[in-house]
């Protein structure tokens, strides 16, 4: 437990307008104590931007851009080599940030960039698997069969009909020399990479699963419950890579079937209803079995 | 028959008149605050067994609408500021190309990001001239969610006619408002159809510069090919480099939106015949004018308005023709300037007022009520 005084010398402080809940604002507080200090940030437009910097206060303790939706990873590559250019980037960490969708889908050019020149920046996806910001309509990172206002349920659908988008293989495919995907779920796990990300030079890509109460529609007291079972069902493999090798893996310590982690959240509430619902539950099984078997989970 | 009215959004009005309209494809990409138009027609398309499509940006949602009319669907994408921003290019395509498409842009504040969930007016000029190079465009200002429904459907018809892509452009304000709608059936209002050129495919020259009438779009597919290009192509769709086609083509771009000027323009004149000073507002702001107007008249002092529902082409023919008999024009949008400048083209015998608030706000009636006392003691 932090003291009141630890707490106010936080470099993402207290008093910002993230929902109860908001496991996006757990995992920039964690972030932000390992970075430290001597870091320069660029954010997408999205929830993070929106909440954590209401006029006329801002929760960043350390220098900040807002670029626009698709241009986070440019802009922090412009910081960057500026920094370098000048004899200054020693010592000073530039991350970029972005939503799922800023990453995954209008950002993705950007970042593809960013990667393929090898920029020392650190990107954070944060991955709530929509664009929660405008109204949960559904991203590249949506997964499948969620109930979105772009992919709503209903008798012709069961929301959003295709699988999440491989963001970290497609980081992975750069050869950028670290790669790793985290969770709110696990704060430990979280930190390890950040520091471990601080230590490389060069693009270093970082996803971590952020519930969202409002957009998957679940009570705030299971932010974290939720984010842990998605790992322990094998739907959310968390893991490092190096360059295009996977070097270690996030084990599930108990596998928990979907049905458990599925069922907390109203975006896939169209799943309980009857019979078909229950044949798309097994195919959310079956991708969380090959997760299983691909990452080597268990 | 009993009417069919509802209680709706202008956003979901937007939808339901293209839905009406015949509208075939939807891509889109999530922005504020057009994001209900593309909720609304992700649940209506699909049950029509037609396409919705969510895209990975802004400039592949206008690039897959270009696509699907040159498929010879009839196609339409909604955004606001940013979105428009990153749109410009595939927007000049389709001026090029010529080909037919309805661009939905709910405004907020900018530039940038600028006001996300406020309203404003300030991108009138850049539906004009967004994207480089001379051409001309169709931009639609509906002022009420019902208006929304009607001119969408008439958005998708000039479309159609004069292979072109036609700007939509509402605000926060009609966009999130919630009114009475009269749904029409689609046999009470003008549809105008995608249909195959009149002439063999061997005959077919897609560009039909010379003839000054608009060739229709064949549908590809259809057995009519062509070529299309981003190039300054010839009659044939070709590229070429030679001087007078260039200029043919150039002139076609704009002639052929100019020269229809009289089945294109469209207007509202509300208490003109004895006013001493003319109102030209356009979208939300006439709302406001329209109260302020009846505020001003209580105070004995003779207002009337013009409010353009077809903003490009500008409608300089009747603006001229008011100023001759109005000495005093007043001009309010909720931008810093933008009508205006060509009002005092227009209407260059007349004295120009401007009243240009952008705050987040909507400007108000009494904002309005008291730069017309302004005005009419000057």
């Amino acid at each position: 437990m932090l003291t009141k005084e630890e707490t106010r010398n936080e470099l993402f402080t207290m008093g910002h307008t993230g929902c109860s809940g908001c496991a996006q604002s757990m995992s920039v507080k964690l972030i932000m104590e390992i970075l430290g200090k001597n870091t320069i940030a660029t954010s997408a437009t999205g929830c993070l931007e929106v909440f954590s910097t209401r006029w006329p206060e801002s929760s960043w303790k350390i220098p900040w851009i807002h670029s626009l939706f698709e241009n986070s990873a440019a802009v922090a590559s412009g910081v960057e080599a500026a920094l370098k250019y000048m004899g200054k980037k020693d010592g000073i960490n530039v991350i970029a940030q972005g939503g799922d969708g800023g990453t995954a889908d209008i950002g993705l050019q950007a970042l593809s960039g960013m990667f393929e020149r090898n920029h020392d920046v650190l990107y954070i996806c944060y991955d709530n698997g929509a664009y929660m910001n405008t109204g949960y309509q559904r991203s590249g990172l949506t997964p499948f069969d969620a109930y979105t206002t772009t992919s709503p349920s209903g008798k012709e659908s069961f929301g959003n009909n295709r699988p999440k988008k491989y963001m970290p293989e497609i980081a992975m495919a750069h050869r950028i020399p670290y790669t790793a995907v985290s969770s709110a779920g696990y704060p430990m796990d979280l930190q390890k990479k950040v520091k471990k990300a601080m230590t490389i030079k060069g693009a270093k890509y970082l996803q971590v699963d952020v519930p969202c109460v409002p957009g998957w529609k679940y009570e705030p007291r299971y932010s974290v419950k939720l984010a842990q079972l998605a790992v322990q069902t094998g739907l959310y493999p968390l893991f490092e890579a190096e360059y295009d090798k996977i070097i270690s893996v996030k084990k599930i310590s108990k596998k928990v079937p979907v049905e458990e982690y599925l069922k907390l959240q109203g975006r896939f509430k169209h799943l309980f209803k009857d019979e078909a619902g229950r044949a798309e539950i097994e195919k959310i099984q079956k991708m969380a079995d090959e997760n299983i078997e691909r990452y080597g989970l268990m | 028959m009993s009417k069919n009215i509802k209680l709706m959004q202008g956003n979901e009005a937007i939808a339901e008149g293209a839905v009406i309209a015949g509208c075939d494809f939807f891509a889109g990409y999530p922005i504020t605050p057009s994001s209900e138009v593309s909720e609304f027609l992700s649940s209506r398309l699909p049950k029509m067994g037609k396409a919705f499509l969510q895209m990975e940006d802004e400039i592949a949602a206008m690039g897959a609408i270009l696509g699907a009319a040159l498929g010879g669907a009839k196609a339409i994408t909604a955004t606001s500021g940013p979105g428009m921003s990153l749109k410009q290019e595939n927007i000049g395509y389709a001026s090029m190309c010529e080909i037919p498409c309805v661009i939905v842009n709910v405004m907020r504040g900018g530039p940038s990001t600028g006001l996300p969930t406020l309203p404003a007016q300030g991108d009138v000029m850049q539906a004009k001239w967004g994207t480089h190079g001379d051409h001309a465009i169709i931009a639609i200002t509906p002022s009420s969610v019902n208006e929304s429904l009607y001119e969408t459907i008439r958005a998708f018809n000039l479309a159609i006619k004069y292979r072109t892509p036609v700007v939509i452009l509402t605000d926060e304000i009609i966009g999130h408002m919630r009114e009475k709608v009269v749904i029409p059936d689609k046999s009470e209002v003008e549809v105008i159809d995608v249909k195959l050129p009149d002439v063999p495919p061997e005959k077919y020259n897609p560009y039909n510069y010379t003839s000054g009438k608009v060739t229709p779009l064949a549908p590809m597919g259809e057995g009519y090919r062509y070529h299309v290009t981003g190039l300054i192509h010839g009659e044939t769709g070709f590229p070429s480099q030679k001087t007078d086609v260039i200029q043919n083509a150039q002139n076609w771009l704009i002639d052929k939106i100019y020269k229809n000027i009289k089945d294109i323009e469209k207007f509202e004149e509300f208490q003109t015949d004895d006013a001493d000073i003319l109102i030209v507002a356009y979208g939300s702001t006439s709302r406001s004018a329209r109260q302020a107007i009846s505020m001003a008249r209580a105070a004995g002092i003779k207002v009337g308005m013009f409010r353009p529902i077809t903003i490009w082409p500008f409608p300089e023919e009747q603006i001229s023709n008011l100023s001759k008999k109005i000495k005093k024009v007043l001009v309010v949008e909720m931008n810093m300037g933008q009508v205006i400048l060509e009002v005092q083209r227009a209407a260059c015998g007349s004295k120009i007022y401007g009243l240009h608030i952008v705050n987040g706000e909507p400007i108000t009636p009494d904002n309005i009520f008291a730069k017309i006392k302004e005005v009419s003691e000057n």
